[in-house]
């Protein structure tokens, strides 16, 4: 029984919602699949192999279901193993892309870039991150800690030490910011 | 009791479970030292001086430490569902935690079995939960900025990163993503938009609006949004409902910013030293 239910309401709306955190690998190959499990399984994610949803018109007949907020983490595990997805979409919405805007906000002195809910400021004078703002993910305040202060010459990308979605727009934010500050 | 529940960027921070304390610039929680710049210790510490200045008792946090592979969020998670239906809170506020819809929910059911249903704050990860579960309705506040309002106006978007481009993220379609919000379910009872204008909102619409005094700089900088956020608790706890907090809360976070004469380098600590000044001229201004 849903949380509806308990609370009385009518009966859930039409949308699958308990597993609205969840996201969906697709590969070309079902060896490729079974690889993806082992490594997953192995590194302790919440996983299952499933047929694929109709909207997904790439890959083989077989996707891995994973928690869609560690993205970031789930991708740095595959790639160890070898083996890369052709597609991450979210179960809630097979067809949703990743946001593609940024917005930029020159203070003089400073550059901000917004990508979805993440922004990142800049020192134009000497390239030095000086925040990180926005996020909801736990992984944020890790990222802010090992990159206020260092320059985007010198400091981790936050690909290499986030785990989440919100560590993945603060990785888009980051390689706008590198664009946008290169010579 | 205001309890604050979140996470601090230390994965080797067990489950604490104690009064959080802010004297001279430190913030300590069950008596160990939490730096309060960022994050769910930047709320803390905020809702921490508004509970002295309003002279309420301090806030109880309920935190784990958590690098973002969500171990001990999952941790916190079951805590909560172990101590909670024999805790006695009036506010209850959820912040930085690993985004998980099942955990969401049996979190939602043991604040059902506490003796004294308290009023629920959701912000950032745990808010991200919230809108996804289809329960935000539960909730008498939720404090997201311009980004996580297109996310909470998207209903099929399972995370800010994923909201559709054409729900423009621009400040000035803010009322219409509220409304848009509420027209799926996906917002609490009361709305506190944070951005260059603030806006407090319900089912109704925009209630209020708070757009001065303005520092630019403000947007720029980590933990203004947590410290609005902490205020807002803090508020609510001392009697306020929740639009009315989250106005105060709103203006109070301007004084305090205005106050620190920030610039996009600023950190949040510089802040959160002003919010007592801040608080009572708020509380001082009319509605």
């Amino acid at each position: 029984m849903g949380l509806g239910g308990l609370f009385g309401k009518t009966a859930p709306g039409p949308r699958a919602r308990k597993r609205a955190d969840r996201g969906i690998l697709v590969f070309d190959t079902t060896s490729e699949v079974i690889r993806a499990e082992k490594a997953l399984k192995d590194s302790g994610r919440e996983i299952r192999v499933m047929g694929p949803p109709p909207e997904i018109r790439r890959g083989c007949d077989l996707v891995v279901e994973f928690p869609l907020m560690e993205k970031l983490d789930v991708l740095r595990i595959l790639g160890e193993a070898g083996v890369s997805p052709l597609e991450i979409v979210p179960v809630t919405g097979p067809l949703l892309a990743p946001v593609n805007l940024f917005q930029v906000k020159d203070f003089g002195d400073y550059l901000m870039v917004r990508a979805a809910n993440m922004k990142l400021t800049v020192d134009k004078r000497d390239r030095t991150i000086v925040n990180v703002s926005g996020g909801g993910c736990p992984d944020v305040p890790y990222i802010a800690a090992r990159l206020i202060g260092r320059t985007l010459d010198d400091g981790p990308a936050p690909r290499e030490i986030g785990h989440t979605l919100c560590g993945y727009a603060l990785e888009l934010a980051y390689e706008e910011m590198l664009r946008l500050c290169s010579p | 009791m205001l309890a604050v529940v979140g996470t601090i960027p230390d994965p080797a921070v067990p489950v604490l479970d104690g009064p959080a304390l802010a004297e001279g610039g430190t913030l300590t929680v069950g008596g160990r030292p939490v730096p309060p710049d960022r994050g769910t210790p930047a709320l803390l510490a905020a809702a921490a001086a508004a509970c002295a200045f309003l002279g309420i008792e301090p806030p109880h946090a309920l935190l784990v430490g958590d690098e973002g592979l969500g171990v001990g969020s999952r941790a916190l998670y079951r805590h909560l569902t172990e101590v909670l239906p024999v805790r006695a809170y009036s506010t209850l506020a959820f912040h930085y935690l690993q985004p998980d819809v099942d955990w969401h929910n049996k979190v939602l059911l043991a604040v059902l079995a506490m003796r004294e249903r308290p009023a629920l704050v959701a912000d950032a990860g745990f808010m991200y939960a919230a809108k996804m579960s289809g329960e935000a309705a539960q909730y008498a506040l939720f404090t997201p900025d311009a980004g996580e309002l297109a996310f909470l106006a998207d209903e099929d978007a399972p995370h800010p990163f994923y909201t559709r481009g054409f729900i423009l993220q621009e400040e000035g379609r803010a009322p219409e993503l509220i409304r848009r919000a509420y027209e799926h379910d996906n917002a609490a009872a009361c709305l506190l938009v944070k951005g260059c204008t603030d806006r407090i909102a319900d089912r109704t619409g925009v209630l209020a609006e708070v757009n001065e005094p303005s520092e630019e700089a403000m947007e720029a900088m980590g933990g203004t949004g947590d410290t609005v956020t902490g205020m807002a608790c803090a508020l609510m706890e001392s009697g306020l409902d929740a639009r009315a907090a989250a106005r105060v809360a709103a203006q109070a976070n301007r004084y305090a910013g205005q106050a620190a004469r920030p610039t996009p380098a600023s950190q949040i600590g510089e802040l959160i030293a002003h919010i007592p000044a801040a608080l009572a001229r708020a509380l001082e201004k009319p509605a």
